[in-house]
């Protein structure tokens, strides 16, 4: 494994090998000096054209628990908006002799495009509406973590799907170990070629969230991307959250200690009512402290035994 | 478990027998050094070492009337050639909750050879604590020390070349105890 661009890229003994590290690195946080030198002498980058403060930090941190040398670079006030091309930044960047590329950007084959550029290790942090790997694996490993295996577990993903990276991630991460995934959105918000796809995959879309709730063993609520809704998906936020988001009403329906994610930052009264996001049953926060474990395991194992290529 | 035929290379040099009597002296030498069980903790290195410190506090246990506490250490994360193999996985390290200060650590591996696992489970130790006194149980040591570090008990001082490989099999791990060495030009010995 070179780079982490996209779910495709792993095996189910990869995903595996990752969650396992991750558990040791897991114990890490629970340490009084919360510092292994795996990775001392490296450096990460963290490359973000796009906003993000969980997901730059949890690499940051991951990064520096290794210890790594991470450095941030955000597109805002840097050369990129002074007009210099994607590929001269990161060219840039990589001249001054650094070991992994952490990369977000608003377009889709970003990350992959610039694993073609360069020769260091490239991880994508969320492109477009296309993936955000470590996202999809953080929230696989919080339900492993609850559930066990997965295999035959029934996950249900709600929400903006058109614009998320993290149902497409997460859709090919849960199929690849075995579980039933149902994704529901607004019809405005349902992907066009859901339906070819969900038939390729094996995986179920539907409008009607009070209908999917009762099976699930586990929900994960996506955020509505406020940003990217200028297109009048939906008439209202109070009809968005009627139809789909996860109500206080909507809790009687699930099986009593269903797991409930949300990847972040969460709007709450829209896509999750206060009374959800501070369940019991909640993983929002078991989610934060999971991703910094699976993003140590990411570095650890794209970084630790790379001497040859 | 059947002995596979890569396992009747070269010689036996510690059979179920003498495993036992070293772990049973070895057990005796550490009471005799920590005056009693008390503040003792005895942390295995995965994977051998693991089995093998479980097995010093039983006996330790039989004779103290009770078990010392027992643990693992892995260093994978502290070596200092990462670089030189396809990343490992980590394996388990489990401190009990009482921690590791003011106790008296004792490392316990299969073989002691360069001595940098040793070096590397030091490091380890410092970050989860300051522990009184670390001392090291080996069941093997077979020489060619790259650091300057030793051991304060052996099982079984065994003189090898580098060339050699020594193999150390565990009912817990293998199905049955014994110590072989076998040449094996080119091979990496263990530990």
């Amino acid at each position: 494994m070179k780079h982490l661009l996209s779910i495709d890229d792993l095996t189910v003994d990869d995903i595996e090998t990752l969650f396992g590290t991750a558990a040791e690195m897991h114990d890490v946080q629970r340490r009084s000096v919360k510092k292994l030198p795996a990775l001392r002498g490296r450096t990460v980058i963290n490359l973000f054209f796009e906003d993000s403060t969980r997901t730059r930090s949890s690499f940051e941190i991951a990064g520096k628990w290794l210890s790594a040398d991470t450095i941030n670079i955000s597109a805002k006030g840097s050369s990129a908006s002074k007009g210099e091309s994607l590929r001269d930044t990161v060219l840039t960047v990589t001249a001054m002799g650094v070991d992994a590329l952490v990369v977000r950007h608003a377009a889709s084959g970003a990350a992959e495009q610039i694993s073609n550029w360069v020769d260091v290790a490239v991880i994508n942090a969320g492109d477009g509406m296309h993936e955000h790997p470590t996202q999809a694996l953080l929230d696989a490993y919080t339900l492993q973590r609850q559930l066990g295996d997965l295999a035959g577990r029934h996950v249900v993903i709600v929400g903006d799907l058109t614009h998320s990276r993290v149902f497409r991630s997460n859709v090919k991460l849960l199929r690849k170990l075995g579980a039933e995934v149902t994704v529901v959105a607004p019809p405005t918000l349902m992907p066009s070629g859901i339906d070819a796809w969900s038939k390729e995959a094996g995986f179920a879309a539907s409008w009607d969230l009070d209908e999917v709730l009762p099976s699930a063993d586990a929900v994960m609520m996506l955020r509505v991307q406020r940003e990217r809704m200028q297109g009048g998906f939906f008439p209202t936020p109070r009809e968005y959250t009627v139809g789909y988001g996860l109500t206080r009403g909507r809790l009687s329906l699930l099986k009593p200690d269903t797991p409930i994610c949300h990847p972040g930052p969460m709007n709450r009264g829209l896509e999750i009512a206060p009374e959800a996001a501070d369940a019991a049953s909640s993983k929002v926060l078991d989610q934060v402290s999971s991703g910094v474990a699976v993003r140590m395991s990411v570095l650890y194992h794209l970084l630790a035994g790379e001497e040859v290529a | 478990m059947p002995p596979s035929p890569e396992d009747d290379r070269g010689r036996a040099v510690l059979d179920a027998q003498d495993i036992a009597r070293a772990l049973t002296r070895i057990s005796h030498e550490i009471l005799e050094r920590n005056r009693g069980a008390d503040d003792l903790l005895l942390l295995g290195l995965p994977t051998r070492g693991v089995p093998l410190a479980r097995r010093i506090a039983e006996r330790i246990g039989e004779v103290e009337g009770r078990v010392p506490e027992v643990g693992s250490l892995d260093v994978t994360l502290y070596r200092d050639d990462l670089r030189k193999h396809p990343a490992r996985g980590p394996q388990r390290t489990e401190i009990p909750g009482s921690g590791v200060d003011g106790k008296t650590v004792v490392l316990v591996d299969d073989v002691l050879y360069s001595g940098r696992t040793i070096r590397a489970a030091l490091d380890a130790l410092a970050d989860y604590g300051r522990p009184g006194v670390v001392r090291l149980a080996v069941l093997v040591d077979r020489g060619h020390r790259e650091l300057p570090i030793r051991a304060d008990h052996v099982g079984k001082n065994l003189p090898s070349a580098r060339t050699e490989r020594v193999m150390v099999r565990l009912v817990e791990s293998d199905g049955y105890d014994e110590v072989r060495i076998a040449d094996a030009a080119g091979a990496e010995g263990q530990a």
